[in-house]
């Protein structure tokens, strides 16, 4: 039947397919769909950069256009991945150059990218419109001029978080005069200063530009004169945001903010005056992404009074110095918040302000829509969470993260088994979840027994015993990646179901009670998974016992087998 | 997938009303409540939902003060205050009050604004075989004992907690050690006029003592901007162990709300109690002549003074300091 639709018919339907997965899911039904949809993919998404090599999937997909790749372990962003580990973007572009791709979109996650690497895509992919790095390293802004100077079509350049050595060079200035194309520009993470007369007539020539996030050397002046060319702007970085709330640029400021009335989402503060903030308050209603967590001077009653404005967010990222009372008044304020991300602020315990269980309940009842939450907490109790699981069915990521991980509910003494049960229970759409606390194996019986779409879970400090983890194995039929650091773990647990890592993309398990014969074992059993021992302090080698535990391993499924680029002390059984 | 899941799904009790229960074998933490916590279909914050709490947290201290929680230093936080046979547990939030039925040894009493980071103390006075402590050697490969959670309870501080990215942990009140790059126009005059409470606030917390009260706390001057801001915030700190102190002394036991009053007329001294301080140079001065944010930039500590005290208080000279809390010694 399905032969009777030619290629052409088959190719117009699936171009309707967004998703990566669906359109792997097709791929798989027949050879002529698999052929089909190979030649017609565009948007690639690797979520392990080793899974696979770049030749074979250009060899696979001739056509790609936009490549994402994912390169470091989650709990890399913690530092517990050693920084020459892996991720490195090079060959993949060296691959794509060889080959001819006509590359139009790069977007990178905790790679390692060279001002090597930058410079080969810039000069071999004339068409290319869009970099986004994200929480990348190993590059500086001479990569970026080089970038800047060679993109013609450049439409986005997209630096979150990264770790960028700032060079002092001009970059921004790299780009010619005859470049106009832009939409998005972000280099928020970059340290150094940027030269402003440059950049305020890119702003100026850039009419399409919607996003632009400023650096901390972006000073008040310069984004008042900014603002004014762009008045377009949807998503705003402000670079420091401190100046005399008397003086005249600040008059000048708030006019030009008045005229911004596209900006529906605001970032930056990194440097604040509380006393500028009013300029800001006639945007803040029509806000719908609001991101303070790097301000972390501005005290909780001017946050409060900000929030006061903005009751049209979604999604809201904010220190944990708003407290309690704060979060009360974003329940009642924002009704149409959908994620929320409480940073903590003060992580040595000083202690001036943090938030418990009484915030978190409250913006569950105040917030109907809310669907993914981070939420750094001095304190919970199960009582709060089942309270938060009865207002909140519909979780899609819920991660809590106590400060101090073995935290009992202080009220009862008891584990957090119970509260953590409730919203896997409740909140049947569950994809990520991470646990802290004190926790017995009786939570991850309820997170195998309810957690049924549960994608990626972060366990740290839980469990007793083995049984723990292959609750969790057994019943999460959806995990994709589970990462466990610290808990009591071994070997039975890791052996029980070796088949089953490669339905997943990952494991990772790190100061747990894992040995190495038992990863010698599972790598013997399953030649398609990368087991990789990470012993930075004991080097490990053949002639290690069996029986040592090991630090740090790494697993994940991979169709080329061990990486040739895999440092010293990362060894792949 | 293999011989794994019937057993496991033995171990499934059948669906059920969300109940929280103490499970037997869960028995280390030693909780002595009964706490069958029901799931309710009312909105959260309704009383009962909190009087449970408010009412076990005052058995805590005695109950709990053998026992050890995840053991972690206190990172920061000055260890004056710990009493190594009690410790305090975070139950509390912020607003801390010294209730006459609890042992106020060894309890560290913070500022209004700080929570309970600090309040973290280790106990492991406990037999260490009961509790999970016990560091056992590496169990045999093939057994599935419930091996103790060594793992958590190991000491120094926790590479990697909490999990946030390195950037993110520097934030705190550091931009006014970041370089000012040259281009960026700074306007001196004019910023150095700003309240400086503004612009770098990290907290500024002194010691505030009352006369009558063996123990004192501590207040953040970067969290108010006046003096009337802080007189208030001095009520709300002592009133209640001011009527404490009070139905303690007078061997009553009374509703601590009945008895409490306001502790008002701070700065005028119309009030029953006064404001003092102590600055820079040592000297006791009242509150309130400077400016704001000058007060702020010399004060040392703070004191509340029974009003009747002050004309009697000795006439020093500038060589004889008293100190505030020479009272209390």
């Amino acid at each position: 039947m399905m032969n009777y639709f030619p290629d052409e018919v088959l190719e117009h339907v699936f171009d309707f397919l967004e998703s990566h997965r669906d359109r792997n899911a097709v791929s798989l039904v027949c050879q002529s769909w698999y052929r089909v949809e190979r030649f017609s993919r565009e948007k690639v998404f690797i979520g392990n950069c080793y899974a696979i090599s770049p030749e074979r999937v250009i060899a696979r997909f001739p056509r790609v256009r936009s490549l994402t790749l994912k390169g470091k372990p989650h709990f890399a962003d913690f530092n517990l991945v050693p920084s020459d580990w892996g991720g490195f973007v090079l060959p993949w572009i060296e691959a794509m150059a060889r080959s001819g791709v006509n590359l139009e979109e790069l977007r990178l996650k905790r790679m390692v990218v060279s001002d090597e690497s930058l410079e080969l895509l810039a000069r071999s992919f004339p068409n290319l419109r869009s970099l986004v790095l994200v929480s990348c390293e190993g590059f500086t802004t001479d990569g970026l001029a080089a970038i800047a100077s060679n993109c013609r079509f450049l439409t986005e350049l997209d630096l979150q978080e990264n770790e960028v050595e700032d060079r002092r060079g001009q970059w921004l200035s790299c780009f010619p005069d005859s470049c106009t194309s832009l939409v998005s520009l972000n280099f928020a993470c970059l340290k150094g200063e940027v030269n402003l007369a440059a950049l305020e007539r890119l702003v100026a020539r850039n009419h399409n530009l919607r996003s632009l996030r400023l650096n901390h050397a972006v000073p008040l002046d310069a984004l008042q004169k900014i603002l004014m060319q762009a008045p377009q702007l949807v998503d705003l970085g402000t670079g420091s945001y401190v100046h005399d709330p008397d003086s005249d640029t600040y008059n000048k400021l708030k006019s030009a903010v008045q005229k911004c009335t596209s900006i529906r989402s605001l970032s930056g503060f990194l440097d604040v005056a509380p006393r500028c903030l009013p300029a800001i308050y006639p945007i803040c209603l029509n806000l719908t992404s609001l991101n303070l967590s790097y301000a972390s001077l501005i005290h909780n009653s001017e946050l409060i009074k900000l929030i006061h404005h903005c009751s049209q967010l979604q999604r809201l990222w904010i220190l944990d110095c708003i407290g309690d009372k704060g979060l009360g008044v974003v329940a009642s304020t924002c009704k149409e918040l959908q994620e929320l991300r409480v940073f903590p602020s003060d992580i040595h315990g000083v202690g001036s302000a943090a938030v418990t269980e009484e915030g978190l309940v409250a913006i569950s009842a105040g917030c109907p829509k809310l669907n993914s939450i981070l939420y750094f907490c001095q304190q919970m109790t199960n009582a709060a969470l089942i309270t938060v699981a009865k207002n909140c069915p519909n979780f899609i990521r819920f991660r809590l993260c106590t400060l101090n991980p073995t935290i009992p509910d202080p009220v009862t003494m008891q584990p957090l088994d119970e509260g953590f049960g409730a919203i896997v229970q409740s909140c049947k759409g569950l994809k990520r979840l991470s646990l802290s606390g004190l926790l017995t194996d009786q939570v991850f019986l309820y997170i195998g027994m309810y957690a049924e779409q549960l994608e990626m879970l972060s366990v740290a400090f839980a469990g007793d015993s083995d049984k723990g983890m292959l609750y969790v194995l057994n019943g999460c039929k959806k995990l994709k990646k589970l990462e466990i650091r610290d808990s009591p773990f071994g070997n039975v647990a890791l052996l029980a179901d070796v088949g089953k890592y490669e339905t997943m993309r990952s494991l990772w398990m790190s100061s747990c009670e894992v040995t190495l014969g038992a990863c010698k074992t599972l790598a013997k059993k399953m030649p398609r998974l990368n087991v990789e021992v990470i012993n930075e302090n004991d080097l490990i080698d053949a002639s290690s016992d069996d029986r040592q535990k090991v630090e740090k391993m790494y697993l994940y499924r991979t169709l080329v087998g061990p990486r040739e680029d895999a440092p010293e002390f990362v060894w792949t059984l | 997938m293999e011989g794994y899941s019937p057993q496991l799904l033995d171990l499934i009790p059948k669906e059920r009303e969300w109940l929280v229960q103490r499970n037997e074998e869960e028995r280390k933490h030693g909780a002595s409540e009964e706490n069958k916590l029901e799931l309710r279909l009312g909105p959260p914050g309704q009383e009962e939902d909190w009087t449970r709490k408010n009412n076990s947290t005052r058995k805590i201290n005695d109950e709990r003060s053998l026992f050890s929680l995840g053991y972690f230093p206190n990172v920061g936080q000055s260890t004056t205050n710990t009493n190594t046979n009690t410790f305090m547990i975070q139950a509390q939030k912020a607003q801390f009050q010294l209730q006459p039925t609890t042992t106020p040894q060894g309890l560290s009493v913070m500022g209004k604004e700080s929570s309970q980071s600090c309040s973290t103390k280790v106990a492991d006075l406990q037999n260490a075989a009961e509790k999970k402590m016990a560091f056992s050697p590496a169990p045999a490969a093939n057994t599935a004992v419930p091996n103790s959670s060594q793992k958590r309870t190991a000491p120094g501080p926790v590479v990697g907690w909490p999990p946030i990215r390195s950037f993110r942990k520097n934030l705190s009140g550091t931009s006014s050690s970041k370089p000012q790059p040259e281009s960026q126009i700074v306007v001196p005059n004019k910023v150095s006029s700003e309240n400086p409470v503004d612009s770098c606030p990290k907290g500024l917390f002194v010691k505030i003592n009352m006369d009558g009260i063996p123990i004192g706390r501590k207040v953040d001057l970067k969290a108010y901007e006046s003096y009337d801001k802080l007189a208030s915030a001095v009520d709300e700190l002592f009133r209640g162990l001011l009527a404490a102190q009070m139905d303690s002394s007078a061997g009553r036991i009374q509703n601590k709300r009945e008895s409490e009053k306001a502790i008002t007329g701070l700065l005028d001294g119309s009030g029953e109690y006064t404001l003092v301080y102590e600055d820079n140079e040592g000297d006791r001065m009242l509150v309130g002549d400077d400016p704001w944010h000058m007060f702020v930039s010399t004060v040392k500590r703070l004191r509340v003074l029974k009003s009747s005290e002050l004309s009697t208080l000795r006439l020093n000279s500038k060589q004889e300091k008293v100190p505030l809390d020479a009272d209390m010694r």
